[in-house]
């Protein structure tokens, strides 16, 4: 056991600080979740134990449906499969070298949700494992958190506040904004926006999932055709020369 | 099965593949950090990853109602909250979603 150190203690606490704007979008849609849940029929410990399990706000909100409707378990594999598919992207920029000790380690990589992935790369440098882990453990917190509250209010009184839930879109325009402070993102972006619109139109079902391979697969496009074009423009610098 | 039973064997299923896919890509890619394609790739993906990320919940905000002029004018408080309010993204976001659910509520 490590003792809590000044900087320990302090890296903590910028870990939970770096929590709280993800958290306002999180603990919100949580109870919307504890709500559905119960709404739906499901037993009430459904609510955390999905969240232990998934971990994935937008895997829970579809697995309610398809449980209540007693979808297969291969149904219900391939879905988790394909809308959890995105984070196999988040390995490469994700400082876990940071986080020492199996057991931290371990959770670090558990824990790696959108928005632990989207802080980090808004902001990829200065972390240390204490502050990750901790901004982590206070995510699953509030999601947890949250689904009880949201469990408990189903049971106590029929209450509903309309829109909630756009929180979660405000937090991911503003991390957008701060991962593109520089002209070089701009590439990146629009890449990724004509790989949304082609989502959108060929595969309304699958629009994360497909966007973010496409967007993928577009990027590789990007990487042969600079090389190509950096080949092609050194050569005409040798015979000028 | 039994219902429990079928809650259980889900929730396990559910378990075991998310954290294989967060899990996996780790031992893959570490020994290509060095690649310069995947330093590219590194570089690259997360401003077009969040950007898609944003688009599917603003997406998912706009499902279930006509709300485009909401959501639009609450995406506008937002960037402007946070570029001219010197990027405090709490400040962003809770302007922002009470913009929304103030307009989502206006009979």
């Amino acid at each position: 056991m490590i003792l809590s150190t000044p900087t320990r203690r302090s890296e903590i606490a910028a870990g939970l600080r770096a929590s709280l704007a993800a958290g306002l979008g999180m603990f919100p849609l949580g109870i919307a979740f504890g709500l559905l849940v119960v709404q739906a029929g499901l037993p009430w410990w459904m609510a955390p134990a999905l969240s232990v399990a998934a971990f994935a706000g937008s895997l829970e909100l579809l697995l309610i449906g398809m449980l209540t409707s007693g979808a297969s378990l291969v149904a219900i594999a391939a879905t988790t499969f394909f809308v959890n598919f995105r984070h196999v992207f988040y390995a490469l920029s994700f400082p876990l070298a940071s986080v020492r000790g199996a057991v931290a380690r371990a959770y670090s990589v558990y824990g790696l949700i959108d928005e632990a992935y989207a802080v980090t790369a808004a902001s990829p440098t200065g972390w240390t494992g204490p502050r990750l882990v901790a901004m982590q453990l206070a995510f699953q917190a509030y999601w947890v958190g949250g689904g009880l509250v949201g469990v408990a209010v189903a049971a106590a009184l029929p209450l509903r506040i309309e829109g909630l839930e756009f929180a979660l879109c405000a937090l991911f325009v503003t991390l957008t904004l701060d991962a593109c402070r520089t002209r070089r993102q701009v590439p990146s972006v629009l890449l990724a926006a004509a790989s949304f619109s082609v989502a959108v139109v060929a595969t309304p079902d699958a629009v994360v999932f497909v966007a973010l391979t496409v967007f993928a697969a577009s990027l590789l496009v990007r990487f042969f055709a600079t090389k190509l074009m950096a080949r092609v423009s050194g050569r005409r610098a040798e015979m000028e020369s | 099965m039994s219902q429990p039973a079928y809650f259980a064997t889900a929730l396990a299923i559910v378990f075991v593949i998310t954290v294989a896919l967060r899990a996996v890509p780790f031992a893959v890619l570490r020994p290509l950090r060095e690649s310069e394609f995947v330093g590219s790739l590194a570089s690259w993906m997360p401003a077009g990853i969040l950007a898609i990320l944003t688009a599917s919940t603003l997406r998912t905000s706009l499902e279930g109602g006509d709300r485009v002029a909401e959501a639009s004018l609450a995406v506008a408080v937002t960037v402007v909250t946070h570029l001219a309010l010197g990027r405090r993204t709490l400040l962003s976001v809770g302007l922002g979603t009470m913009s929304f659910v103030v307009l989502a509520n206006i009979p």
